[in-house]
């Protein structure tokens, strides 16, 4: 029946899809070389996208840890992004996530590690001298 | 839920929903990883527009339409989403028809009442109420029809 969450301008569509049409639409005249969508396209993208959404979770659920999981987490699914061929596609958006002290740390190594202290120091150092 | 409808982000609350209802009971969502997936349908939006644009293209044709949308999938290796995609766009196609003889109904219905109130000018204000409640019924597409 009625549901208020997908959106009022497209009703009738709201039992087969939940996302917004007026929303994907947006996002699909964004591409440049799109003339016109017609009505079904429009639905079926939609459609897929719930799709996409589902699979794209449940997949990184099930090849996060490999442990029983109480959650889904932003490195599940940039693995997911990584590891699997059909979702290479999102490689750039969910990079891999390292901690910034261990990215400074890759730096000084870079650098032949002059020191060992915070990083603070470094560029107080310059401002002092 | 902040929804700008500039973004070309999808609402975080229907993305919440649709990501529960596919993992198992009591799994925990992080915030970071419901954006990225929100980020990542919209990512998956664009990549399947571009690719059912292809098909489009070849087909000399400017708009897009279910077959091209189709391809795309098997094009992209979501060939697992074809058979539930061709189940709802028959399902949408039995809809819309449900709509059209329902709509071309009322409007016979409509001519008709027309017809009697012509004699009954004294129920005026009541014949104005009907008149709006079955333009608006027509207009918002009474989901009432499918059940």
């Amino acid at each position: 029946m009625a549901d208020g969450v997908a959106g009022k301008d497209k009703c009738g569509e709201q039992r087969l899809v939940s996302l917004p049409l007026s929303r994907i639409r947006v996002i699909m005249k964004s591409s440049p070389e799109v003339s016109s969508i017609n009505q079904e396209a429009l639905v079926l993208t939609a459609k897929a996208t719930e799709l996409f959404v589902q699979y794209l979770a449940t997949h990184s659920y099930r090849h996060g840890s490999g442990n029983e999981k109480k959650a889904l987490t932003y490195s599940d699914l940039s693995n997911t992004a990584e590891h699997s061929e059909t979702f290479q596609f999102l490689a750039d958006i969910l990079p891999k996530k390292i901690l910034a002290s261990k990215y400074l740390k890759m730096l000084k190594e870079k650098r032949g590690g002059e020191e060992e202290n915070d990083d603070h120091d470094e560029s107080d150092d310059e401002l002092e001298s | 839920m902040a929804e700008r409808p500039e973004d070309l982000n999808l609402p975080n609350a229907v993305i919440t929903r649709i990501i529960k209802e596919a993992l198992p009971e009591g799994v925990n969502i992080s915030k970071e990883a419901r954006s990225a997936i929100s980020r990542a349908a919209s990512v998956f939006v664009l990549y399947a527009t571009s690719c059912a644009n292809n098909f489009a293209m070849k087909g000399k044709r400017k708009t897009l339409n279910a077959s091209d949308v189709l391809s795309a999938m098997e094009e992209m290796e979501f060939q697992r989403f074809v058979t539930p995609l061709k189940e709802a766009l028959e399902a949408y196609r039995r809809e819309q028809k449900g709509k059209k003889e329902a709509s071309e109904q009322k409007k016979k219905d409509k001519d008709k009442k027309t017809d009697s109130e012509e004699q009954d000018k004294s129920r005026d204000e009541d014949n104005d109420e009907d008149e709006e409640r079955l333009e608006e019924e027509e207009q918002n597409e009474e989901e009432d029809v499918d059940n």
